[in-house]
């Protein structure tokens, strides 16, 4: 619509203007860098001094080995990055990231849209149960770790509960299977963030046109086919937005799993977040800790690239053509 | 083109602000002076204590006041390597002496306080030693640690055993006891791993001889085949599996469900734990009265080895001075270690007191008990995550823990040691 208004407008618009161009068109040129400059220097200046700097800073670090205290003497190259690497417990800290992410984008992504379409349509008490399904996102992830920590242990809540309700014999060892570990705290994750899925979603919903919806029941389509056909893909961008998150997300998974398993039993469920606040921050080793957090930053940063490429281009691409 | 001017002003600044905070002033300063103080003890009562203490030396020692920030243990470990890299470190911060102090000492900032605390230090005894590098000492303790069985004496009692074990088989009996009375023997908080640690180490110093420690310490190797043994010794301990169901995932202090808190309630026997245990304990449980149900005793005698039976395992809580103010500093620290203090400090049972005048004030019998035992100690084992340097101390509890969740053998944690130590990740 926008495109339309603009192309609809007459392309001689700017002509008055073009006899006086020289002067002008220079002192205005002047003034929009001006312009510009004094409204971009104070972010450029945080950016680069928080963000662009500690990147160098870091990548720097992680060419020598350095315990944190004195100068920087003895260089090792990529020494660091070889060590992290080749040693098993980074190699399965990065299958868990990948599992973790893998299983929010399968698991969550569902069970979000399900969820939202639900509280999208009018039923009783809806306030309250959107407010429900989104209190967890609200709370702080210090305070969801120390609480299912608690309910978590042997004989804690969730074991009595299973008990109570005659699914005693699912009760497991949540914290300290290594075969589970992983898996419970997927659980708690999904327990966090679905709701923060489930607003977007239904955000995304409001922008469905009603309209669209009436015309496809009027060809007889049924709420299935409407759902599919209609809905969903007008969800596209708000889905394609969640799905970037989530794996970001789960690729710097660092809070809960720090709090409720320190990454353990044995490296069970350690994260590349938690292996780099463990061998680099605890041992004091904060060259191979920088070469990690390098390693960590570009996985992230290749993913959005790619991501950006390939997935969400679609969208930023229509926010500038206009709808079509 | 356009982006030059931003970056050469960020640059200026950069520059202007690096000016600014390197004008440090010398160590022999002897005007008025102010303290940054940095420890640990962020909840009640031994805050207001430092703060009071902090405040009765500044009526005494008018030139000397306190900018005091209590910090949680885990902060000190980012916070203090990033403060002594700047300009700007704390004037006296929280030391647990060891691998990690000598690690600090290469960023040049720690005071050596060898000749400041002369006139003071000689009370304190082998308890100083913690706090020296290569002979000079850079900080001083205030409180000892040691680490012991803690028990419920009425579930020893209702499982028909008389008396704490004395030896490595009286243990494994009361475990047996304790099993058949339905009852957890021995409670561990395997997911903080530190709890996991003072067992391999108990089983260490009863295994090797005091010199064998020592050295291995020195040298930061454990090549001696009696740190094998041990773990030999820990492997068929752990085959009596003496722990609550799922130790590993256990936390040691939080909520109701952790060790401390296990034994709290009465739903464990025992917890293989630091002095500073009654109190957490205290705090997870509804009972007034559990002060008068728990005991203490030492980890039992081991049979073999050439380890001295009367060793034990600790650490302490200390402060080192920086260069900055090194002088009042060591003044003030002197001051904790002086009776007044060490008499307040022992009422809190937050520790035991360095001083022999400081632990003839312990009132409560446990901690009575305690320092008695290492009074008579031949040798106090500084924990060995202490002891070591940091990636060594910390990839050893770490293999430790490993262990205890199933995975590696004694070699392992053998090796952990000198793979740390040779720079392997």
């Amino acid at each position: 619509m926008m495109s339309a208004a603009i192309t609809t407008r007459p392309p001689t618009a700017p002509v008055p203007h073009a006899p006086a161009a020289g002067g002008t068109r220079r002192r205005s040129r002047v003034r929009t860098r001006l312009e510009l400059a004094l409204l971009l220097i104070p972010a450029l200046l945080l950016f680069t001094g928080f963000v662009l700097v500690p990147i160098g800073v870091a990548a720097y670090y992680s060419l020598f080995s350095w315990n944190g205290f004195g100068p920087l003497t003895d260089f090792v190259g990529l020494d660091n990055y070889v060590d992290a690497f080749s040693g098993d417990v980074f190699q399965g800290a990065i299958g868990h990231n990948l599992i973790i992410a893998t299983l929010s984008v399968v698991v969550q992504l569902p069970l979000s849209i399900g969820l939202a379409l639900l509280l999208n349509r009018k039923l009783r008490g809806r306030t309250f149960l959107r407010m429900v399904v989104f209190a967890p996102y609200v709370l702080s992830e210090a305070v969801t770790a120390v609480i299912w920590l608690l309910m978590l242990q042997p004989g804690g809540f969730i074991d009595e509960i299973l008990r109570a309700i005659g699914l005693g014999g699912l009760v497991q060892l949540w914290l300290a299977d290594s075969s589970i570990v992983l898996y419970t705290l997927f659980v708690v994750i999904t327990w966090k963030y679905i709701g923060f899925g489930v607003i977007l979603l239904l955000a995304g919903l409001q922008g469905v046109p009603p309209e669209l919806r009436e015309a496809a029941a009027l060809d007889g389509a049924s709420a299935w086919q409407t759902t599919r056909h209609v809905v969903l893909p007008l969800l596209g961008p708000t889905i394609r937005i969640w799905v970037f998150l989530s794996v970001i997300g789960s690729l710097q998974l660092f809070d809960l799993v720090w709090i409720m398993t320190l990454g353990g039993p044995a490296n069970a469920s350690s994260t590349m977040a938690t292996y780099l606040v463990d061998h680099g921050f605890k041992r004091y080793e904060f060259g191979f800790g920088s070469a990690v957090a390098v390693i960590l930053f570009i996985i992230c940063f290749v993913f959005a690239l790619f991501y950006q490429r390939f997935a969400l281009r679609r969208d930023t691409a229509g926010a500038m053509t206009g709808v079509r | 083109m356009r982006s030059r001017k931003p970056l050469a002003l960020f640059a200026a600044a950069a520059i202007v602000l690096a000016g600014c905070s390197s004008g440090g002033s010398d160590a022999s300063t002897e005007g008025p002076v102010t303290l940054t103080w940095w420890h640990n003890r962020t909840t009640e009562p031994m805050k207001s204590k430092w703060q009071q203490i902090a405040d009765d030396f500044h009526k005494t020692h008018p030139n000397t006041s306190f900018t005091i920030e209590p910090l949680q243990n885990e902060q000190f470990q980012t916070k203090v390597p990033l403060a002594l890299q700047g300009n700007t470190p704390p004037d006296l911060f929280q030391q647990w002496g060891g691998g990690a102090l000598a690690d600090q000492l290469k960023s040049g900032k720690i005071a050596d306080i060898t000749q400041a605390s002369s006139g003071w230090i000689g009370p304190l005894a082998k308890n100083a030693d913690g706090w020296k590098v290569g002979g000079k000492q850079y900080g001083a303790p205030y409180l000892m640690h040691a680490v012991g069985f803690w028990y419920r004496k009425d579930v020893f009692a209702s499982a028909g055993i008389t008396s704490p074990p004395a030896t490595l088989d009286d243990l494994n009996a009361a475990v047996a006891k304790l099993k058949t009375a339905g009852v957890t023997p021995i409670a561990i908080g395997g997911k903080d791993r530190w709890p996991d640690a003072f067992y391999w180490a108990y089983f260490a110093v009863r295994q090797c001889s005091v010199d064998t420690l020592k050295k291995a310490v020195e040298k930061t190797e454990l090549t001696d085949p009696c740190f094998l043994k041990a773990g030999e010794n820990l492997k068929s301990f752990l085959d009596t599996k003496p722990f609550q169901d799922g130790f590993v995932g256990t936390p040691a202090q939080q909520g109701a469900g952790s060790s401390a808190g296990l034994v709290a309630n009465g739903k464990a026997a025992m917890e293989l734990q630091g002095d500073w245990n009654p109190d957490v304990m205290q705090a997870l449980t509804e009972d007034k009265e559990l002060g008068s149900k728990i005991g203490w005793f030492p980890f039992p005698t081991v049979p073999g080895g050439q380890g001295d039976p009367s060793v034990m395992v600790g650490g302490g809580d200390g402060f080192s001075c920086t260069t900055r103010a090194a002088k009042a500093c060591a003044e003030f620290l002197g001051h904790l270690v002086g009776d007044d203090v060490q008499k307040i400090l022992a009422e809190t049972n937050s520790g035991l007191p360095v001083t022999p005048a400081g632990v003839a004030a312990l009132k409560s019998e446990p901690h009575k008990a305690i320092a008695e035992t290492m009074g008579k100690a031949s040798h106090v084992q500084l924990y060995f995550d202490t002891a070591f340097p940091t990636k060594v101390g910390q990839a050893l509890n770490d293999a430790i823990a490993n262990f205890f969740a199933g995975q590696g053998g004694p070699d392992t944690i053998v090796k952990s040691v000198s793979e740390a130590a040779a720079g392997n990740k």
